[in-house]
Formats: structure tokens, C-alpha cells, sequence
């Protein structure tokens, strides 16, 4: 900084900022922090990252499901006179693997789960009322679990000597 | 555009609105499908029964609609993860969403036959 500073600010219009800095390395500007940036004083979020969990939920259930479920399509409905096969046989055929057990019980909670989610999604942008939504998403949520503890249980005490 | 409404038309929109109605299509019917499933716990004849449902003919054209519903939501569903996490994805949106029409029209007639065959023959006979 030159020794003149305070002599050009008096004589000249132009001031300090368009002029020479008024800091150097012995008097450094003061540090401004970024607008909105989290500090220790931030206080914590209260949210959580549930929405964006449920977004890549849907995306890595999605591939697998598109495997699992149009595999389940080829075999149901395409292959050995498609849908004419199916019985309680052709059932207890399947299940007595456990490849076709953990197939089925993988696709029945993924897909259930993605459905739910997408009903939850459909609801919270259609349901305007607060408690039309409360009460729909009540009926989703007992209706996705009936379903999945039901169809698990099925799997699970499957017992092809029924009869 | 009308004014005051957030929906753009054209591929991005309606694809948007073809995978709710198919996906919320598919949900109902995963619900009816475990509960029709669950009757083999009750006995042999149970299930035996409501599966012959399945095989009505007027079913199976039911069964042609689910798995448009599947094939639609399958292939537009990879084009949205693909338009999420492929840089170039927003700007191919229409053209993956023609190319998974293309995909499944294709699917759908090969799909004619296997499952709408047993009932063509039970109509028309063989």
C-alpha cells in the first residue's frame, strides 16, 4: 500500500474500492460466509431423507422387478400352453424349489412395496383434504401389509398334501 | 396452453399419465392376484376354481390388458431411470419414449398368440 493513500482519497473522486485495496496480507479483508451455508449453529434438519430414499427405492425395485415379473409373465402365460397349465400341480411344482419360493417372496415384497409407494404418491397429489389423505393412506398402508404378510405366509406354509 | 396448469402435453406428459393409470392398474390387480393365490392354502379345489377364471376366454382378453400394462410400465420405466441418471437422458426423452412403444408394440404381437391362443381356440373352435 502506498504511503499517499489518505492524501489521494482527499484529492481524487475516486474512492477506496476503485482505487488501491484497502487490504493486504498483514490487514486481510474479513472472510463473508456463503449465503445459506450449514455451520455448527445450523440447526438440524427435522425431515430426514425419506422422500429421496423412496424415489431410489422405486428406481432399484424397478429394474429387478422388470426381471422378476416378466419372467413370472414367460412362465405363466407363455411357455408349456400358457395359461391352461396353471393348477394346484403346477403350483406345487414350483414351490417345491426354493429358487422358485425366494423368486416369488422377492417379487410379491418388491412389488408391493413400489406399489405402495406409487399409491402413496398418487394420493398425496390428488387427496386435496388432509383427511381424505389420512384415511386413504390408512387404507393403503393395511391393505399393502395384509397383502404381504398374507402372500409370505402362503409361501411359507405352502404344504402340497394338503388333501 | 391453458393458463394456471403445470401439465405440458406432448411425450413427457402423457407418458407420465400412461404410467400412473397402468401402474396404479397393475397394483389393484397384484392385490386380487395374492388373495386368488392365498386359496391354495384352503384346498386344491379352491384354487383349481378361481384359476379356471383365468381361462375364460373373456378373461384372457383382461390378461392381454394386464400384460400391456406390465410391458408399458416396464420399458417406460427403464426410459425414467434412464432420463434420471444418464447425463444425456433428458434430451433423448422422446426418443427413448418411441423406442419403448416400438419395443413393446413388438412384445405385444408376439404376445398374441400365447395368450389369447387357447381362447381363440375355445371360441372358434380347433
Amino acid at each position: 500500500m502506498s504511503t499517499n493513500n489518505t492524501v489521494a482519497e482527499e484529492t481524487t473522486a475516486i474512492g477506496p474500492v476503485e482505487g488501491e485495496s484497502l487490504y493486504d496480507a498483514d490487514f486481510p479483508a474479513p472472510l463473508i460466509e456463503a449465503p445459506r451455508k450449514r455451520t455448527a449453529k445450523t440447526p438440524k434438519s427435522t425431515r430426514g431423507n425419506f422422500e429421496m430414499a423412496a424415489w431410489l427405492f422405486m428406481r432399484l425395485s424397478g429394474v429387478v422387478l422388470v426381471v422378476l415379473v416378466i419372467g413370472h409373465l414367460i412362465i405363466q402365460l407363455v411357455l408349456d400352453g400358457g395359461v391352461s397349465k396353471i393348477g394346484f400341480a403346477f403350483v406345487a411344482g414350483r414351490w417345491a424349489s426354493p429358487f422358485w419360493q425366494v423368486w416369488d417372496l422377492l417379487m410379491l415384497w418388491l412389488a408391493m412395496l413400489h406399489g405402495g409407494n406409487g399409491l402413496r404418491t398418487v394420493i398425496n397429489d390428488y387427496a386435496e383434504r388432509a383427511t381424505t389423505r389420512l384415511w386413504l393412506k390408512g387404507l393403503l398402508y393395511t391393505a399393502t401389509v395384509f397383502t404381504i404378510l398374507l402372500g409370505s405366509l402362503v409361501i411359507f406354509t405352502f404344504d402340497p398334501n394338503i388333501r | 396452453m391453458p393458463a394456471g396448469t403445470l401439465y405440458r402435453g406432448r411425450e413427457g406428459m402423457w407418458s407420465w399419465v400412461a404410467h400412473r393409470v397402468t401402474g396404479v392398474l397393475i397394483f389393484f390387480f397384484l392385490f386380487v392376484h395374492v388373495l386368488d393365490t392365498a386359496l391354495v392354502r384352503v384346498s386344491p379345489e379352491a384354487y383349481d376354481d378361481v384359476v379356471a377364471t383365468y381361462k375364460n376366454p373373456v378373461v384372457a382378453l383382461l390378461e392381454y390388458g394386464l400384460v400391456a400394462a406390465i410391458l408399458f410400465h416396464a420399458l417406460n420405466g427403464l426410459r425414467v431411470i434412464a432420463v434420471d441418471f444418464w447425463s444425456k437422458g433428458p434430451r433423448y426423452q422422446k426418443q427413448m419414449l418411441w423406442t419403448a412403444v416400438g419395443i413393446w408394440i413388438v412384445l405385444m404381437v408376439g404376445a398374441l398368440y400365447p395368450v389369447l391362443g387357447h381362447a381363440a381356440r375355445q371360441v372358434f373352435g380347433s
